[in-house]
């Protein structure tokens, strides 16, 4: 039986309502912490989204000069870092922040502490990768950094050491977040949710944390060695010491690939729980939609090397990692066909979070095809670093990820603010963002085949490539504005949105129990649950409706205290790893481990207060 | 929406009018005869293995696509809710359908894994046919061709006799780089201290584009190359020709032309004999692409620039102006001194003699 009991805990006086900027900044609860991080990830998105519009209006014409080499290099690496890490890690992470512990019925998550602590060092992280365009020193070298393009030979400036240094400092945030949301899901559950009763998205979001926790030191590692090798005269990447520029390769992609479905995993969360709301039905194959993201998980370990085919690996290699990268197709296809499934003998409402996920599932199908196709080394040979790649992973990543985040976003946004986002608005954001996205980046898929390289920042005229390019070039200005439109439907229903009540969607997870936007102890009274869509047993029983949960006092209520050592802590973390910058600046080095001392100290000794 | 409706079948009129245009469009776009570059239309064994398996799994693909989306789509229809709809049969899953869609795109993948482990193999054979080795050296930006057997090394052009396979060993003086022609062969990267194969063999004489493939730094997209395939004749007279510019004069040789003469003279003293070699025979690897045969070459720059009078002396002038980021300074040349440089230049041609090669065929 299952009892999501809203009790009216206590009549005392309710704790004040927190305002104010330094509430913000001393802030633990972990939905004002997820809030942060996506309105930081949003913005940085839009930097990210700008770079790419300059980098396309550079490309609308053959030879143009609109954009030097070196400003079009710094962009297109910024573009591709900033998104990747700034802007899709980062807006997944307000959505397990904020709805981890909604949907297991938590009241936060497992450190409050060294969450804010994550989202400090993230934003630090953001921004001292972006200082780099104030010494006219960004990233230039793509955001792979091949070596020994690398090497302080070939890349003298500052532009590899701050990729190196803001990387460095996303990884501690990125890694602290992993350790934070793996112990949530694994301890905070409550109870009667067993493993397998979890929400799909939470099952998702703790494969995404393992991924995280063993993908990232690989990365960090590299970067040491590459730091190394740049400042301190080693000789891993650079040949001339005996190094290996390959090695450099097999240490990035071995990180860069589970990277991939660290980008994917929590869409496919995303979209695995609006599809069944949506369509008024379970989701089809829960226990498939589970074991098929764990085995792309593990098998998303092996599979690093077809980012080399080209490398020359030889026959044996080039077939073993072929190979399973054609496997992986498989638990892939498993979740296309569950979702398909899952619409099917439905009763489907197309509300906004809808359309973004249909769009998600009919373009993912396409990324996952031409990912098929250049799993093959010697259709890849003709492939790989073409136009056909970049169309493939923004079928992936844009088509993939950031249609299952805005679907995410218009689903979650009258539970996070208490307000509905416009249905008319969202539509013209959909159907402005479906053409453009489409527009934008089908025709790479032409240009790819037809010979058109990628990272170049012009082509000649005589190659064919004009009247594509210009296209694409028109279709990202329309994807442009329709982010225009979402952001002025955010700002219309923040200012004067229809009321949200606690469950507008007839939702199936915990989230939808309680009022919108959730009081700062989530959950008055811990629930139960005896199934896998607890509120829609609950729904049933009571005949079809349920009474909307009254805001209660939490009085007695016992919540983390806020705290400032988290951001002193990031900040001294920041400033240690920025030490390491250019050549060792050791005050800084000191002065930065010193903060992060008294940082953790205080904050293991800082008395709680009630 | 009562008021949108009309205006949406008006539109609704050109839809199929826009429909056949956009068709239009995208098999004129699509046609590779459009596109020098292309992959689609290869022109010799090597890229022929490729595209055998690509279109396999291209048309496999579309199947695939149409039939799942069709399915989505087709589910969006059918399956639309109505207010009053009674909650739908809450299925929670169907195992032999599960099992079912596990096994086809294991089976369809089985018909991409077969041509590509066979096409894996047969593309890593080193060739054995007698074939005429080329070695291949990336630089930042352009790209140097050596042949052994004829001690010759030129740049920006590779002659290639056709019907016979081409055997390339490629590495790179400085960054890594891909090597790309893609009617041609698929890509190969180069790696320093490190000599990677890739080969070919064409039949159709022409001149086939190519480009590096892997980011190497600030002129990366002007990193260009050209394939020229002849018969086997021309390639002789090319070769010949090449090995006799700047040679040194016999004595019979008419006196040069004064301007060449002053051209000559100052690519001694102003600096350039330090970085680019003129001879293309036995020339060691310099800083600077090979200038042997550079008169009566289409392009300049590597591959991207016309070669003609008025881009040479736009480089000359400054060559950072023209390509940023190389290694060619400016030189500070007045107009006077880029005139009689590019004399010079133009006198470091081509021009296969007629009867040349049955001469160096008894010369051998």
């Amino acid at each position: 039986m299952s009892t999501i009991a809203m009790g009216h805990a206590g009549t005392d006086a309710a704790p004040a309502e927190k305002k104010g900027l330094w509430s913000w900044i001393t802030t633990v609860d972990h939905k004002r912490i997820g809030i942060l991080y996506g309105v930081t990830a949003f913005l940085f998105f839009l930097l990210g989204g700008l770079e790419a519009l300059l980098i396309r209006w550079q490309l609308g014409a053959p030879d143009k000069t609109f954009l030097s080499p070196e400003a079009y290099n710094q962009l297109f690496t910024m573009h591709g870092t900033t998104m990747i890490f700034l802007g899709v890690m980062p807006l997944s992470a307000m959505f397990f922040n904020y709805f981890i512990p909604l949907q297991i019925g938590a009241r936060d998550v497992a450190f409050p502490r060294l969450n804010a602590y994550s989202y400090w060092v993230f934003l630090f992280g953001g921004l001292v990768l972006n200082a780099s365009f104030l010494f006219n020193a960004a990233p230039d070298m793509g955001w792979f950094a091949y070596a020994n393009l690398t090497s302080k030979q070939f890349s003298p400036g500052l532009n590899v050491d701050f990729w190196i240094i803001g990387l460095q400092i996303l990884g501690v945030a990125s890694l602290a977040a992993a350790v934070n949301f793996f112990v949530t899901i694994i301890n905070l559950r409550a109870p009667g949710m067993k493993m397998m009763r979890m929400p799909m998205f939470v099952w998702m979001s703790l494969i995404t944390q393992v991924l995280l926790l063993l993908a990232f030191p690989i990365i960090t590692v590299a970067l040491v060695l590459l730091m190394l090798d740049r400042n301190f005269g080693t000789h891993f990447f650079v040949p001339s010491g005996g190094g290996d520029p390959v090695l450099w390769q097999h240490l990035f992609w071995l990180f860069g690939h589970p990277e991939v479905y660290i980008l994917i995993l929590p869409a496919f969360g995303v979209v695995s729980e609006i599809l069944p709301v949506f369509s008024r039905k379970p989701l089809f194959g829960y226990a498939a939609m589970v074991f098929s993201g764990c085995f792309i998980a593990f098998l998303g370990f092996g599979v690093w090397s077809h980012h080399m085919f080209a490398t020359g690996m030889g026959p044996m290699a080039d077939t073993v990692f072929s190979l399973g990268t054609m496997l992986i197709a498989i638990p892939t296809g498993v979740k296309i066909f569950n979702w398909i499934g899952t619409v099917w003998g439905g009763s489907i409402q197309f509300k906004t979070p809808m359309y973004f996920a249909l769009g998600f599932v009919a373009m993912f199908i396409i990324g996952g095809l031409s990912g098929v196709m250049h799993a093959s080394p010697p259709a890849d040979l003709q492939q790989t670093d073409s136009y056909f790649i970049v169309a493939h992973f923004h079928y992936v990543l844009f088509g993939g990820s950031i249609f299952a985040l805005t679907a995410g976003a218009y689903y979650w946004f009258p539970k996070m603010t208490g307000r509905m986002l416009s249905e008319s608005l969202g539509k013209l954001h959909f159907w402005l963002m479906f053409l453009g996205f489409n527009l934008t980046f089908a025709p790479m898929h032409i240009l790819g085949l037809n010979g058109m390289p990628r990272r170049v920042y012009t082509y000649s005229a005589g190659m064919g490539f004009e009247f594509w390019n210009a296209v694409e070039t028109a279709g990202s200005l329309i994807l442009g504005f329709s982010f225009l439109v979402f952001i002025i439907n955010i700002l219309k229903s923040l200012r004067s949105g229809a009321v949200a009540p606690a469950d507008p969607w007839h939702g199936a997870t915990l989230e939808w129990s309680i009022p919108s936007p959730p009081q700062e102890w989530n959950f008055a009274v811990e629930p139960t649950v005896d199934g896998r869509d607890p509120l829609w047993e609950e729904r049933r029983k009571a005949g079809g409706t349920l009474p909307e949960p009254a805001r209660v006092s939490g009085a007695g209520i016992h919540l983390p205290s806020p705290s400032y050592w988290p951001i002193i802590t990031a900040f001294g973390t920041a400033m240690t790893l920025v030490g390491f910058l250019m050549h060792v600046t050791l005050w800084v080095i000191l002065a930065g481990v010193a903060i992060t001392m008294l940082g953790i100290f205080s904050w293991a000794f800082e008395p709680a207060d009630h | 929406m009562a008021l949108r409706t009309p205006s949406l079948r008006r539109v609704a009129r050109w839809v199929p009018a826009l429909c056949v245009a956009l068709a239009v469009l995208v098999l004129a776009g699509c046609s590779p005869d459009a596109y020098p570059q292309t992959t689609l239309a290869p022109k010799a064994d090597f890229a022929e293995l490729l595209d055998t398996v690509f279109r396999r799994s291209f048309q496999l693909a579309t199947i695939v696509f149409f039939l799942v989306e069709g399915a989505l789509v087709w589910a969006l229809f059918r399956f639309r809710g109505k207010p009053g709809d009674a909650e739908p049969a809450q299925t929670h899953g169907n195992a032999m359908l599960e099992v079912v869609w596990t096994v086809i795109p294991a089976v369809i993948l089985v018909f991409i894994a077969i041509p590509t482990i066979q096409t894996i193999f047969k593309t890593a054979e080193v060739p054995t046919d007698d074939p005429l080795v080329i070695e291949v050296t990336g630089h930042q930006w352009w790209w140097e061709f050596r042949y052994p057997e004829y001690n010759l090394v030129t740049a920006g052009d590779m002659h290639v006799p056709v019907g016979r396979t081409v055997d390339l060993r490629m590495t790179t003086g400085d960054v890594v780089h891909s090597f790309w022609t893609p009617q041609l062969a698929g890509k190969r990267d180069v790696f320093p201290k490190r000599d990677n194969r890739l080969w070919f063999k064409t039949e159709t004489p022409g001149t086939y584009p190519g480009q590096c493939a892997e980011f190497c730094g600030t002129q990366h997209a002007r990193m260009a190359f050209q394939v020229i395939a002849q018969t086997p004749t021309d390639f002789d007279a090319w070769r010949v020709g090449i090995a006799a510019v700047s040679a040194p004069p016999d004595s019979g040789a008419p006196a040069p032309d004064p301007l060449v003469a002053q051209g000559q003279q100052l690519f001694a003293t102003k600096a350039c004999v330090g970085c680019h070699a003129v001879t293309a025979v036995g020339a060691p690897t310099m800083v600077g692409p090979n200038l042997a045969g550079i008169g009566s070459r289409s392009d300049i720059a590597s591959g991207w620039l016309p070669n003609t009078d008025e881009n040479l002396a736009r480089w000359l002038k400054n060559p950072q102006a023209v390509k940023s980021g190389v290694l060619m300074p400016n030189l500070g040349l007045t107009d006077e001194e880029i005139t009689a440089l590019i004399a010079y230049l133009r006198s470091l041609s081509v021009v296969p003699a007629p009867g040349a090669v049955a001469m160096t065929a008894a010369g051998n």
